[in-house]
């Protein structure tokens, strides 16, 4: 069973959108790292925007998945945008010791389009608004704070 | 509130731990950040052991000290080859399986009081208490 094929990993733009909305096992982490380079391979977007409002701990594992996707994207000239970090979960991975390197991280979906506007195909109001479309499609973790 | 015993033999069953850690936790009252550094600690600790071990299990204990304060404990133990330097994986940075190095460091400080026994012949032993 591939689980990770339940996150949906989303092309907007040049901009891959990932909203992880299941509680990962570490095989489901590594198909999910996997998927996400050979969409950046097959479809050269320029940017990784991961929604993790619902994610409810990062361990070594998962920031170690998301360190590795944002130097893999690099390589691909694409920027990688974590959304929604939940404060106990940022705390605890500060504690942690976790530096999450590459890592661009911001509150809310608006602030993530913000940081990856150009990456949207050049300021194109209709694929943030398709994004935001697409992003309410999953419900509750997409609240615009 | 009764100790769970957790089964830790194949990765899904890390999932486990740290949901079944969290419930406690949450119900032990402890504050939701605190939750999420005790699922954490139980997300490293219990993939250690079937990492490096193989299998073992995870006790998790509601106690409280003299002062009426409620804490839970949480001991991972194994039988699997012990850590050889032990000095050496309490530092930020060393691992011996391509990961991190910040499991046991880590897990360290987000608890109040950590313990670790290790040896090839009876394996490791880890005892974690956060109090609320
Ligand atoms: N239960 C165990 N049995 C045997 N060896 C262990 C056990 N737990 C940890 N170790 C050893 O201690 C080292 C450090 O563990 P630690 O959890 O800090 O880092 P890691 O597992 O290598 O990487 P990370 O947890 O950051 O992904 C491990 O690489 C391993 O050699
Ligand atoms: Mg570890």
């Amino acid at each position: 069973m591939d689980g990770a094929q339940r996150i949906p990993v989303l092309k907007v733009g040049r901009v891959l959108v990932v909203p992880i909305q299941v509680d990962m096992d570490d095989q489901m982490v590594i198909s999910l790292q996997e998927r996400i380079l050979s969409e950046l391979e097959r479809t050269g977007a320029r940017g990784v925007l991961i929604d993790i409002t619902l994610l409810e701990m990062i361990d070594s594992f998962i920031g170690r998945m998301l360190s590795d996707i944002a130097a893999m994207a690099r390589v691909m000239d694409a920027r990688t945008v974590v959304v929604g970090m939940r404060p106990a979960v940022a705390i605890t991975l500060v504690e942690l010791g976790l530096e999450l390197r590459g890592v661009e991280t911001v509150l809310n979906v608006d602030e993530g389009i913000r940081l990856l506007r150009d990456e949207l195909d050049g300021h194109d109001d209709e694929d943030e608004a398709t994004l935001l479309g697409e992003l309410n499609l999953f419900g509750e973790s997409f609240n615009r704070a | 509130m009764e100790s769970r015993s957790i089964a830790l033999e194949h990765e899904p069953d890390i999932v486990v731990a740290r949901n079944e850690v969290r419930r406690l936790a949450r119900a032990l009252g402890f504050s939701p950040t605190d939750q999420t550094r005790l699922a954490t600690v139980a997300s490293e600790l219990a993939r250690n052991v079937v990492k490096y071990a193989g299998h073992g299990r995870l006790i998790a204990q509601p106690i409280t000290d003299s002062d009426g304060r409620t804490g839970l404990r949480l001991i991972f133990e194994d039988t699997g080859p012990g850590i050889y330097d032990l000095a050496a994986a309490m530092r930020d940075g060393f691992s011996t399986g391509g990961g991190l190095g910040k499991g046991l460091p880590g897990s360290r400080r987000l608890v109040h009081e950590f313990q670790i026994e290790s040896s090839p012949e009876r394996g490791t032993r880890v005892s974690v208490v956060r109090w609320t």
